[in-house]
Order: C-alpha cells, then sequence, then structure tokens
C-alpha cells in the first residue's frame, strides 16, 4: 500500500537530521498558522498563489531562493564546521553517511534552488519592463514553471523528514549512484526533484525566448535592446539547448534504477563516463545560464550608478553571444583527469581558455563605464565593483586548470572548489544581490536601507576571502574535496580561518533579512513615488513602482539604448507638451490555479515515485493531466481593463505622463 | 626548495603539489606557477584600474571629468579585445604543448627500465599489484626511487582517482575500463597518496603511503615480501573487495596471475568458492 515507506523513514534515532526536521515541520506549521490567523489566505491565493503577473511571479522565485540561501548555508556552516575540527584522528561531530548527504545537498540546493530562482525570478521582474512590454509571452505557463520549481524545492526538504537524500555529490555520478551502490531512496529524492523543477526550467527558458524574440516595445530592435535583456536571452537559449540533456540523463538513470536498464551500470554494457559526458554537457552551459543573467544585472548598475551609457555595447553583445555559443564546446574539461588523451584534452583546454576573451573584454567594457562615470556609492554599485575584483581572480583560477597538466594536480581539490565559489558567489551571487537591491523599489515601491545594505555586502565580501582563500592554499597543499575527515593536522588552521568566514557570511545572511524587515517596517519613510529612484537609464524605471499589472499603460516608443533616458533627456529639452496617444482598453491575462495544481499533483507523483506507491503515483499524473485538460477547455483566460481605470490610474501618478 | 624551507613551519605546503618530488610534478608546478604568473600581469592591473576608477570617478570628486554620453572607442575596443586575444593565445600554445608532453600515458624518458603497477580501487582501499615482481599490497605503494612506474589502473567498484600530490598527475579508476599513468619519484620518501574522486561512506580513509626506496632495498623489500608469503586469489580477493576500510596496510607475497584483467573483465572473483555477494556486480 504504501510501498518502501515505513515510519523507519523518519529519523527518529538520529539527533541532528531529527533536529533539523522539528525545525522545518514547526517552521511551516508556524508560518501556516500565522496565515490562517490573520485570514491571508484569499488575499494571498487571489494575489500570489494564482497570479500571472511576470512581477509576482518573480518576487516568489527570488523569496523561493532567499529561503533555500539559507538552508543551502546552513548545510555549508554545518560542513565548515566538521572540518574545523575533524583534524589528524579526529572524526568530527558528523558521521560520513550524514556528511555525504550534506555536501550533496548543499551543492545540489545552491545551484538549482537557490541561484537559478534568484536569477529567474530577476528575469521575471525585470524582463517584460525593461522590453517596454506588459507581459511575457505565456504568463500561465510562467506560474506553472514556478510551482514546479517549488515542487522540487518541497520534495528536497521532504527528504530531510521522511527518508534521507542522495549521498553522491550534486552530480550523482553513477556508478556510485546506481542501485547497486545507492539503494536508498535518497538519489530518487534528487533525480525526481531535479526531473520536476527541470521542467519548470525548461518552460521558463521557451517563454523568455519567445518574449524577447518577438515582444519588445515599438522601435526596439535587437540593436537598442538593454544589456540584460541579451544576456537574458542568451541565457534562455542555453536553457532550451541544456536542460533537455540534463533530463534525458536522468531519464536514462531513472530507467537504470527503476527498470534495471543498463545506462550507466557496470555490468551489461554499461558505461559511468557517458553519463559524466552528458551530465556536463548540461553542466557547464548550466553556469553560464546563472551568469550571463548576472553579466547583465552589473551592466545595467554600473552604467546607471556612473550615468553613462554602457562602454561598448556592440562588444558587449557580441561577446555574451559568444559565450553563449563558446559554452556549449568545453564540457570535457570537467574530466580531463579520465585519459581522454592528449589532443582531446588540449582541444578542450584551449577552447575553455577562449571563453575568457569575451568574458575579459566584459571586464574592460565595465572598466570603461565607470571610467568618466560620475559615480553614485549606492548599494548596488559596491556588488559590481566587489564583483569586478573578485570575478576575476576567479576567472584566472578557471583558466588556469583548463591547462590540463595543472587541472591533473588541481582537479577535485579543495582548489577547485575555491575557484567555483569564488566565480559562483563572486559573480552570480554577488550579481543576485545587486539586482535584488536595484530593482526592490521598482517591485515594492520603496527602497532598500542603504546602511544594512552595506554591511550585508561588507560581510558577504570579507566573508567570502576568509572563507575560500584557504581553501585554494588547501588544494595546493594537496586537500581534497568530500572528505569528511583528514589526517594532516597541518591543515586545520586554515580550516578554522575558513569557518570564520562562513561565520561573517552568516552575519551577512542574518542582516540580509533584518535589512528586509526594517526596511519593510519604515516603508511609508522610503516610498519612491517618481517610479525612478536611481535616475535610471531603462524603460522599467519610466512607470510606477510597483508597476499596474499592465506595467504601461501606453506602450512606450524606443529610439535608442538606454531609452528611458533618451526620453528623459528631450523631455528636458522641449517644454512642448508630450505627444501621448490615446488610451485603449487593455486585455491582461486572468489568473490561474493551474499552476499550483500541477506542482501539487507534481509532488504527489514525485514522492510516490521515490516510496514505489504505484497507486498514487499514477493519481499524480492523472491529477496533472485532468488539471491540463480543464485549463486548456476553460472559457476565457483575459479580463479587460477600460480606458477609464486606466487613466484614473495615470492621473493618480506623480509626475503622469512621464512615460510617454 | 631555497624558498620553501621558510614556508613550511607556517603553511604545511611540503605536503603538495608545489613541493613535487618527480619529475611529472616538477613540470606540472612549473606550469602552474608560469601560468598565474602571465594572467596576475592582467588581472593586477584590473583590479588597481577597478579601484582607482571608482574612487577619482565618485560623484563628489568636482575634478574628474564627466563624460556622459561617452561609450566608444573604437581604439580601446581594439586594445580590449586583443590584451585577453593574445594571453590566451599564449596560454593555449602552453596548453597544447604541455597535454601533449605530460599526457597521463606518455612515457617517463629514463635511462632505467621502468616498473610496471597495477592499481585497483576497491570499496575503500588500494590494491597495487606487481605483476613481474608477483607480488601485492593494498593501502601502501612501494616503488624504487630514480625508477618510472608505468601504472594501469582500473575500478572493482564505482569511480576513484588515484593522487599523489607531491609525484603529480591524477588519473581517474573507472570500472571496465583502464587508464594509464606514468610517475616518478626522484628521492626516497614517503608521500601521501589519496583518492580525489568521491566514492562513497569510506572515502575520506582511502589514504595511502607511497614509499619511495632506494633500487638496493626496494629489491630487498620484493624479496622480504615474496618471502613473508600470502596469496591473493579470488578467495582472498573477493574478501578484500567487501565494502570497508582497512585499518593497516598488508602486503602478499604472491598473486593470481591476471588479477588485473579479471578485474576488469569483471570477473576476479566469479571463479573463487565465496563469489556470489561478495560483489556488487557479481551477476554476470
Amino acid at each position: 500500500m504504501l510501498g518502501k515507506l515505513s515510519w523507519a523513514a523518519v529519523p527518529l534515532d538520529q539527533p541532528i537530521p531529527m533536529a533539523a526536521s522539528v525545525l522545518v515541520v514547526v517552521g511551516i506549521m508556524a508560518t501556516l498558522a500565522l496565515v490562517t490567523a490573520k485570514g491571508w489566505w484569499p488575499y494571498l491565493w487571489r494575489e500570489w498563489i494564482t497570479s500571472v503577473d511576470h512581477k509576482h511571479i518573480g518576487v516568489m522565485y527570488v523569496l523561493l531562493g532567499l529561503v533555500m540561501l539559507v538552508r543551502g548555508f546552513i548545510d555549508a556552516i554545518m560542513m565548515r564546521s566538521q572540518l574545523a575540527i575533524a583534524a589528524g584522528g579526529a572524526q568530527g561531530y558528523l558521521p560520513p553517511e550524514h556528511y555525504d548527504q550534506i555536501f550533496s545537498a548543499h551543492g545540489t540546493i545552491m545551484i538549482f534552488f537557490v541561484a537559478m530562482p534568484f536569477v529567474i525570478g530577476l528575469m521575471n521582474v525585470v524582463l517584460p519592463l525593461q522590453l517596454g512590454i506588459r507581459d511575457v509571452a505565456f504568463p500561465v505557463l510562467n506560474s506553472v514553471s514556478l510551482w514546479l520549481t517549488a515542487a522540487g524545492v518541497l520534495l528536497v526538504n521532504l527528504s530531510l523528514v521522511v527518508g534521507e537524500f542522495a549521498r553522491t555529490g550534486w552530480l550523482a555520478y553513477p556508478p556510485l549512484s546506481e542501485l547497486a551502490y545507492s539503494p536508498g531512496v535518497g538519489v530518487d529524492y534528487y533525480l525526481w526533484a531535479l526531473q520536476i523543477s527541470g521542467v519548470g526550467s525548461l518552460l521558463t527558458g521557451i517563454n523568455f525566448t519567445t518574449t524577447i524574440l518577438k515582444m519588445r516595445a515599438p522601435g526596439m530592435g535587437y540593436g537598442q535592446m538593454p544589456i540584460f535583456c541579451w544576456t537574458a536571452l542568451a541565457s534562455s537559449l542555453l536553457i532550451i539547448a541544456a536542460f533537455p540533456i540534463l533530463t534525458g540523463t536522468f531519464a536514462m538513470l531513472l530507467l537504470d534504477r527503476y527498470l534495471g536498464f543498463h545506462f550507466f551500470t557496470n555490468d551489461l554494457g554499461g558505461n559511468a563516463m557517458m553519463y559524466v559526458n552528458l551530465i556536463w554537457a548540461w553542466g557547464h552551459p548550466e553556469v553560464y545560464i546563472l551568469i550571463l543573467p548576472a553579466f547583465g544585472v552589473f551592466s545595467e548598475v554600473i552604467a546607471t550608478f556612473s550615468g553613462k551609457p554602457i562602454f561598448g555595447y556592440r562588444s558587449m553583445v557580441i561577446a555574451t553571444m559568444a559565450i553563449c555559443v563558446l559554452s556549449f564546446m568545453v564540457w570535457l574539461h570537467h574530466f580531463f583527469t579520465m585519459g581522454a588523451g592528449a589532443d582531446v584534452n588540449a582541444v578542450f583546454g584551449i577552447m575553455t581558455m577562449i571563453i575568457a576573451v569575451p568574458t575579459g573584454v566584459k571586464v574592460f567594457n565595465w572598466l570603461f563605464t565607470l571610467y568618466g562615470g560620475r559615480i553614485r556609492f549606492n548599494v548596488p554599485i559596491y556588488w559590481a565593483l566587489g564583483f569586478m575584483v573578485t570575478f576575476v581572480i576567479g576567472g584566472m583560477t578557471g583558466v588556469l586548470m583548463a591547462v590540463p597538466p595543472a587541472d591533473f594536480v588541481l582537479h577535485n581539490s579543495l582548489f577547485l572548489v575555491a575557484h567555483f565559489h569564488n566565480v559562483i558567489i563572486g559573480g552570480v551571487l554577488f550579481g543576485a544581490f545587486a539586482g535584488y537591491t536595484y530593482w526592490f523599489p521598482k517591485a515594492f515601491g520603496f527602497t532598500l536601507d542603504e546602511r544594512l545594505g552595506k554591511a550585508v555586502f561588507w560581510c558577504w565580501f570579507i566573508g567570502f576571502y576568509l572563507a575560500f582563500m584557504p581553501l585554494y592554499a588547501l588544494g595546493l597543499m594537496g586537500a581534497t574535496r568530500r572528505m569528511q575527515h583528514y589526517a594532516d593536522p597541518g591543515w586545520q588552521p586554515l580550516m578554522l580561518v575558513a569557518l570564520v568566514g562562513a561565520i561573517v557570511i552568516l552575519a551577512g545572511l542574518v542582516l540580509t533579512i533584518l535589512q528586509l524587515v526594517i526596511s519593510i517596517r519604515t516603508r511609508e519613510r522610503r516610498r519612491d513615488l517618481t517610479g525612478d529612484p536611481w535616475n535610471g537609464r531603462t524603460l522599467e524605471w519610466s512607470t510606477s513602482s510597483p508597476p499596474p499589472p499592465w506595467n504601461f499603460a501606453r506602450l512606450p516608443q524606443v529610439e535608442g539604448i538606454d531609452a528611458y533616458w533618451e526620453m528623459k533627456q528631450k523631455r528636458k529639452e522641449s517644454t512642448a507638451a508630450s505627444t501621448e496617444g490615446q488610451l485603449q482598453a487593455i486585455w491582461v491575462p486572468k489568473s490561474s490555479a493551474i499552476g499550483f495544481v500541477t506542482a501539487f499533483f507534481a509532488v504527489v507523483m514525485g514522492f510516490a515515485l521515490i516510496w514505489h506507491i504505484w497507486w498514487m503515483a499514477v493519481a499524480g499524473l492523472v491529477g496533472i493531466v485532468l488539471g491540463a485538460l480543464v485549463h486548456a477547455w476553460r472559457a476565457e483566460d483575459e479580463v479587460e481593463i477600460p480606458v477609464e481605470t486606466l487613466a484614473a490610474l495615470e492621473r493618480a501618478r506623480p509626475g503622469a505622463g512621464a512615460a510617454a | 626548495m631555497a624558498k620553501g624551507g621558510a614556508l613550511q613551519s607556517a603553511w604545511p605546503l611540503h605536503t603538495g603539489v608545489l613541493d613535487p618530488q618527480g619529475p611529472i610534478g616538477a613540470a606540472e608546478r612549473t606550469i602552474l606557477l608560469n601560468a598565474t604568473a602571465i594572467m596576475l600581469a592582467v588581472i593586477v592591473p584590473v583590479i588597481v584600474l577597478t579601484l582607482v576608477f571608482a574612487w577619482w570617478f565618485r560623484s563628489g570628486n568636482r575634478r574628474a571629468h564627466y563624460l556622459p554620453d561617452w561609450s566608444y572607442s573604437g581604439r580601446i575596443e581594439l586594445v580590449t579585445w586583443s590584451i585577453p586575444a593574445l594571453v590566451i593565445m599564449f596560454l593555449g600554445g602552453i596548453a597544447w604543448i604541455s597535454a601533449h608532453d605530460l599526457d597521463p600515458p606518455v612515457p617517463i624518458r629514463s635511462a632505467v627500465t621502468p616498473v610496471d603497477i597495477e592499481v585497483v580501487s576497491l570499496d575503500w582501499k588500494w590494491l597495487f599489484i606487481y605483476p613481474d615482481q608477483a607480488l601485492a599490497g593494498v593501502n601502501r605503494l612501494v616503488v624504487p626511487a630514480g625508477t618510472p612506474i608505468r601504472f594501469r589502473l582500473t575500478s572493482a567498484t564505482v569511480m576513484n582517482s588515484f593522487f599523489v600530490p607531491q609525484l603529480g598527475s591524477q588519473i581517474y579508476t573507472m570500472p571496465r575500463m583502464t587508464t594509464r599513468l606514468n610517475l616518478q619519484a626522484d628521492r626516497p620518501g614517503t608521500y601521501h597518496g589519496l583518492s580525489a574522486q568521491f566514492s562513497g561512506d569510506g572515502f575520506s580513509d582511502m589514504r595511502f603511503d607511497v614509499v619511495a626506496l632506494a633500487p638496493d632495498a626496494f629489491k630487498e623489500w620484493v624479496t622480504a615480501t615474496r618471502a613473508s608469503g600470502g596469496r591473493l586469489d579470488a578467495t582472498r580477493y573477493g574478501q578484500l573487495a567487501q565494502p570497508g576500510t582497512l585499518a593497516t596496510p598488508a602486503t602478499f607475497g604472491s598473486v593470481a596471475p591476471q588479477l588485473f584483467e579479471a578485474v576488469v573483465m569483471g570477473d576476479a572473483t566469479t571463479t573463487g568458492p565465496s563469489s556470489g555477494e561478495s560483489s556488487p556486480h557479481s551477476g554476470n
């Protein structure tokens, strides 16, 4: 009846996992109780859960990313404290079977459920606004994407309470992840959580690509698109090309595990190296899926706060698209040490290095955007400058490891761990925080606290260097990744420094939450009524904050890069009344519960498959299909916003007509 | 290692890849340092310029020149594309040449006859077979110093990576596949070895010592080990292949012939009486 599920799945006998599960359950219960007590359910259901407004969906993505950042960070600080004590003969406080789950969960969560939602969330909030349009191409699909991602998050967190998570590392290399070596449900939690959320990511890629290619504001050719939109396009194209590989690879591993296939097993002609090839054919583009939008954020932030257009727009676009293409040609550098041969290794090493050329051009272009600027030191520019200084170091160590013989001694070492945290924290995370602070007033109509924002930056910046520079050194000393204890007590001092770094980052995380809470409580003082708090350059700043559900009452006319900046310049030059067109009624998509419903049944199906509860899996699948059918036969999917409503709102807005 | 001495007290770099004890490791250290130096020549100015530009062009500085519309300069763009391109052309050359010179299967040029060693990674221990000496050891690799070692490697279970940081290149061990690696320890000494690819719960204990002996001492060790007895046949191998860690290194004075080949073929335990359950992939 319940497949493999029994009370034994709940870790009642293990204090640390049990405490963690109790904490998670109590946290969720408390949240639900609060929402019920305050009577917020109807509001949440109407305005958020069923919302198909890209801004609301984006905000929920970012919130999801922030919550999971806390979860992923708890894993991180557990690992750092374990390694700070497990030196010499000591075994630390986390036994291998628990420690192995923690590092696997940390990597999986940070990439799939922190970085991805954060980046996709920012794209959601900003993309249609920057393009000067009213929504994404497929608003309902957008909601489905969000909730499928949330379904994956739920399954990963469920593994904490019921059963276990994978003990295989975040990419689950076979044969370790095959049934013969991982008979438990951990790998199945990993696979089904990522299969479900992967569908969400793929739909997002399709949605954004269509939006950018087909739906720009009148006058906005490709040559007038803001750099962030270009990077979002590159990222979305990569999602479309890469995520099906991930889904296919996991599908093969699932067939091995569930139906006795032999794609990657040791026996009967299975070939585990094929999995490694395939997973990195997705995995390497994935890091560019994350970093390219971050590059886009920095381009916007540096231009805005320097009070200048981005330097070398054409170079930036060429570099972005070059990276997009090249990122598919380098995957083998993740396994130079599998003995592919000198020619293969050398070619992939050189291809990898070539990516450094467009990336280097970008760095120089940001540098020359700063040059001749009038730089205002608000929080976003701190993140941007911190990024420029930090990222080049990560880029350098990356190119270093692209030299195959250098990789032969650095592969899988803590040097490598330091390298990818250097680019992911110094690049993606700094970019996410820059974007979060930069666009927060657009999404909510008030700015975040500046002083706390700077404190958050300094904690992350200093904490990063303290936590990861020691790992570079340890890697050179021969320390490898994923070890639960180590023999050389000489490594311990640096491990302790790294722990201190993690604690400084913890302070940054606490201050992030504090900044949010304090900013919300003092929001009346920090209201931005202009819609343009940073003297912005692109179209998102031309509408009110937060924008109405339809973003723009009149679609903006675009005449160049930095469209809004040019509008503002023109308005200064001429006192003549702006030539506003007639307002016309707008059709906006109706809210839809289909995203939430699909995700609900996806969780049911995923959970059932993990525990081999076949009837329930069928029920989940039937639920998904029925939901889709009901949705397909809906009577009406749009509501009309009459001209009178639009006109009234336009009049009520301070600085009305600014958008025209 | 003149400058290494001062560092050794504070940072134990003497266990790592910056203190190589053989030709492969030494060549790789040179590449590491050269490539880093070349890139630092670009990275450091970029970091400095970022900070200088950000400071000088701060909005409060009235002496700084504001260029609100400046966004293009063909000459600067030429330079910004050229600098990374030139650096990468240079590093690409290094990558191409060194990838060929230091490819793991490439033999080490030496007047000394190389020694063959076969490596099998087990859950969670290392088996070293000396086919010519017909003996074997577990978790302790004894080699003659100044002699090229030709490794053939495989795994009886999941993937691992055979790595001795001070000797240089690592290589994966993979089930049903053979990889090759050539290393040499220049001087007698003990060097730490490990698995660099996560392989399960006992992974952290997959450490071994590489003991490099003077050639004469190595011969003595071979004679002594063969005399000490113990035979690694299919039965004994089947026991060894059981998941678990080993507290102390072990040796075997004789080894069943073609054991390594049998492991690669996946039937090393099937001929022995205690096969059956002993290995996760004994089904065929």
